[in-house]
C-alpha cells in the first residue's frame, strides 16, 4: 500500500513522519509511566515488557518461519536456570544474560534438527516432548533446580537513586526496546525474508536458493535465544526460580499470546504479551475463569479476525486514514 | 523374567488407555486434518459429568453411558457451532488446530469452575486393591478391566470402521472429501459423527483412568499428551497405528520406569518418540508424505 521507491526506503523502520510522531509519543508515554502511574501498574508493565521478548521470539518461529513449537517453556527454563546459576557464581548480570540466551539458543539448535524432517503436528509433538523432558529434568534434579526452596537470584540493586520498582521498569523497558528493534531488523533483512519464504513454501524456498538447513536451525536458535533471555529477565525480576514456573501451560500461554496478538507481526507480539498478562490481572477475582477468557478470545479472533489484535488495529487505522471514504 | 512380564502386563494395561485416546485423535486427524487439542479436556468434562451423576446416586452403567453421550454431544456441538463457521470463513489448517486449543482452554476453565479444583476419588465398580495372580504375575482387578475394555473397544471400533456402511462412508470421507460429497455421502454429518465417536473413545478412557489417577480438572493432561505421542508414534493417519503406538508406548514406559528410573518415565517415553520420528518421520504405520510444490 505504501509506494517504496528504493532499497533504502524498504529498510527504513518508520516510513511516514506521522508514524514517527506516534511512536515517539508512545515511547515518551512509556518513559513517563512510572512517575504518574501507581506502583502495581508499573509492576504489571514490567512483566509485559519481559513477556514481550519471549512472545516476539515465538512469533519469529511460528508466525514468520511457520514452525510450530510447544516447547518454549523448556527454553524458558534453560535460560532462567542458566542465568540463576551463573549469577550465583558471581558472573556479572549482562554476561549471565548473554549466557542464558546462548544456552537456550544452543538447545534451540538441537531441537531444530527434527524440524528438518518433521512437519506440522509431528514437529509439535517433538518440541512438546522436549519441553516436558526439560521440565522433568529440572523437577527431579535438585542440583539444577536448587531443591525444594527454589533457586534464589540476586535482584538488581537500583542505580541513580531510583526506587527499585522504577529502576527495574526502566531496565526491562530498555531490554524490550532492544529486542523489538532487533526483531524489526531481522525481519527486514535477508534472514527474515528467508524465514518468510520457508513459511510460505519450504521446497520452493530451497529451489530459489535459501539454505533450508541453515535458516530453519537459525530460526529455532534465534527464537530460543529470545525465550532464554525472557526466562533470565523473569528470574532477575522475581528474585527466585522454581521448576513449576515452566510447565506445559507456560508454552501454551506464549503460543496464545502469538495467536491473539497476530501471527507474523512484531506489534502484534507486544499486544499479545499485554493481553496474556492483563487478562489474569483483570480477572484476578475469578482466577479459574482465565483459561475460559483465553479460549473464547482465541475462538473469536480466529473466526472473526484471523490477523489477531494487530489486524484489528491495522483496519482501524486504515478506516481513519481514509475517512470519510471507505 | 517374572519381573519383566509384570512390567509388560501393567504397561499393556496403561497402553490400552493410551490406545483409546490415540484412536480418537487419529480418527479426527484422518478425516479432517485437525489435531484435536481439546480431546483431553472433553474427556475430563465427560468424566466429571459421570462423577456428578454418581453423586446423584445414578447406577454406574447409566452414569457412564450418559457421560459418554455427553462427551460426544460436546464434541459434535463444537464441530457444528465453531468449526463449520470457521471453515466457511476459510480458516487455515493451523487456525482450526488453534480453535481446538481454544475450546480446550474453555472446557478446562469451566470444569475447574463447576467441578472444583480439589482432588477427589472417583467411585468405581472395579477395585484397585483386589488382585489376581497368573503364574507369578500380579494384576489388579482394575488394570485387568482396563485392558479388557481397551481391547474390546478397539475391536468394536475396528468392526465399525471396516465392516459397516457407516464405516465405509467414514473411510470415503477421510480419503477424498469432494469425491465423497459427489457420491452423495452427507460428509458434514459423517465428520460430526467422527468427532462424536472420537470423544466417546476418549471419555471411555477417562472413566477408566479416573479411579487410578484420582479426579481433578487437569488429570487428563498427561494421558492426553501420551495418547497424542502414541498416535504420532503409530502414524497419525493410521487407525491400527494408534493402537500399536499406544501399546508400545505403555510397555516402553513401564519398562523404563521399572528398569531405569521411575522419575524419568515420561522423559524416556518422549525421547523414544523423537528418535523414532527422526528415523521414520511419518510414524510406524503411517503413509509416507508426498507433497507438491
Amino acid at each position: 500500500m505504501d509506494l517504496i521507491q528504493s532499497y533504502k526506503e524498504e529498510l527504513q523502520l518508520i516510513r511516514k513522519p506521522w508514524t514517527r510522531v506516534w511512536v515517539g509519543a508512545f515511547v515518551l508515554f512509556l518513559i513517563l509511566l512510572p512517575w504518574v502511574a501507581p506502583q502495581h501498574i508499573t509492576y504489571i508493565a514490567t512483566i509485559i515488557f519481559i513477556y514481550s521478548i519471549g512472545v516476539q521470539g515465538q512469533n519469529l518461529l511460528i508466525g514468520y518461519t511457520g514452525q510450530i513449537s510447544f516447547g518454549q517453556a523448556g527454553f524458558l527454563a534453560i535460560g532462567a536456570f542458566t542465568f540463576g546459576h551463573l549469577s550465583i557464581h558471581g558472573v556479572p548480570w549482562f554476561l549471565s544474560l548473554l549466557g542464558a540466551g546462548l544456552a537456550a539458543g544452543l538447545f534451540g539448535l538441537v531441537v531444530g534438527f527434527p524440524s528438518l524432517r518433521l512437519k506440522g503436528p509431528y514437529l509439535a509433538i517433538a518440541t512438546m516432548g522436549f519441553g516436558i523432558a526439560v521440565y522433568q529434568v529440572f523437577v527431579n534434579s535438585e542440583v539444577l533446580s536448587g531443591g525444594r526452596m527454589g533457586l534464589a537470584v540476586q535482584k538488581l540493586s537500583p542505580l541513580f537513586g531510583l526506587s527499585p520498582i522504577t529502576y527495574r521498569y526502566y531496565f526491562n523497558f530498555l531490554m524490550a526496546a532492544l529486542f523489538t528493534l532487533a526483531s524489526y531488523n531481522i525481519i527486514s533483512s535477508y534472514m527474515g525474508r528467508a524465514f518468510i519464504a520457508i513459511r510460505d513454501n519450504d521446497i520452493a524456498a530451497e529451489v530459489l536458493g535459501v539454505n533450508l538447513t541453515r535458516y530453519k536451525l537459525l530460526s529455532f536458535a534465534v527464537s530460543s535465544f529470545y525465550t532464554g533471555v525472557q526466562g533470565a529477565l523473569l528470574g532477575l525480576f522475581l528474585g527466585y526460580l522454581e521448576p513449576n514456573m515452566f510447565t506445559f501451560m507456560e508454552s501454551i500461554t506464549l503460543f496464545v499470546a502469538v495467536i491473539i496478538g497476530g501471527l507474523a507481526s512484531v506489534e502484534g507480539s507486544l499486544l499479545g504479551a499485554a493481553f496474556v498478562i492483563l487478562v489474569p490481572q483483570v480477572f484476578s477475582a475469578y482466577k479459574d475463569m482465565v483459561p475460559v477468557v483465553y479460549g473464547v478470545t482465541i475462538v473469536f479472533v480466529l473466526i472473526f479476525e484471523p490477523f489477531g489484535l494487530y489486524g484489528r488495529w491495522f483496519k482501524m487505522r486504515l478506516y481513519f486514514r481514509n475517512w470519510p471514504f471507505r | 523374567m517374572t519381573k519383566f512380564l509384570q512390567y509388560a502386563i501393567s504397561g499393556l494395561s496403561t497402553g490400552s488407555i493410551y490406545a483409546l485416546v490415540a484412536l480418537g485423535l487419529a480418527l479426527i486427524y484422518r478425516s479432517t486434518r485437525i489435531l484435536n487439542f481439546a480431546h483431553g479436556d472433553i474427556t475430563t468434562a465427560g468424566t466429571f459429568f459421570a462423577f456428578m451423576l454418581l453423586g446423584f446416586h445414578f447406577s454406574f452403567g447409566l452414569a457412564f453411558a450418559l457421560a459418554i453421550l455427553f462427551g460426544s454431544a460436546l464434541a459434535m456441538a463444537f464441530y457444528f457451532c465453531i468449526l463449520v463457521p470457521a471453515q466457511r470463513r476459510e480458516a487455515t489448517q493451523l487456525g482450526q488446530i488453534i480453535l481446538t486449543l481454544g475450546l480446550g482452554l474453555i472446557v478446562q476453565g469451566l470444569v475447574a469452575r463447576f467441578g472444583g479444583t480439589d482432588i477427589q476419588s472417583f467411585p468405581f465398580p472395579l477395585s484397585d486393591t483386589k488382585i489376581y495372580r497368573f503364574a507369578g504375575v500380579v494384576i489388579s482387578q482394575l488394570s485387568l478391566g482396563t485392558l479388557l475394555v481397551g481391547i474390546l473397544a478397539s475391536l468394536l471400533f475396528y468392526l465399525l470402521v471396516q465392516k459397516t456402511k457407516l464405516g465405509l462412508a467414514m473411510r470415503a470421507t477421510s480419503e477424498n472429501l469432494p469425491a465423497a460429497q459427489t457420491m452423495g455421502i452427507p460428509t458434514r454429518r459423517i465428520l460430526a459423527l467422527s468427532w462424536g465417536l472420537a470423544a466417546m473413545l476418549g471419555v471411555l478412557a477417562g472413566l477408566f483412568l479416573a479411579p487410578a489417577l484420582l479426579l481433578d480438572p487437569f488429570f487428563m493432561l498427561e494421558p492426553f499428551l501420551k495418547g497424542f505421542a502414541a498416535a504420532i508414534l503409530g502414524g497419525l493417519n493410521s487407525l491400527p497405528g494408534a493402537i500399536v503406538g499406544g501399546l508400545i508406548l505403555g510397555v516402553a514406559e513401564s519398562l523404563a520406569g521399572g528398569y531405569v528410573s521411575i522419575a524419568f518415565k515420561n522423559t524416556f517415553a518422549f525421547l523414544m518418540i523423537i528418535l523414532v520420528l527422526l528415523v521414520r518421520p511419518e510414524g510406524l504405520l503411517g503413509k509416507e508424505f508426498k507433497e507438491r510444490v
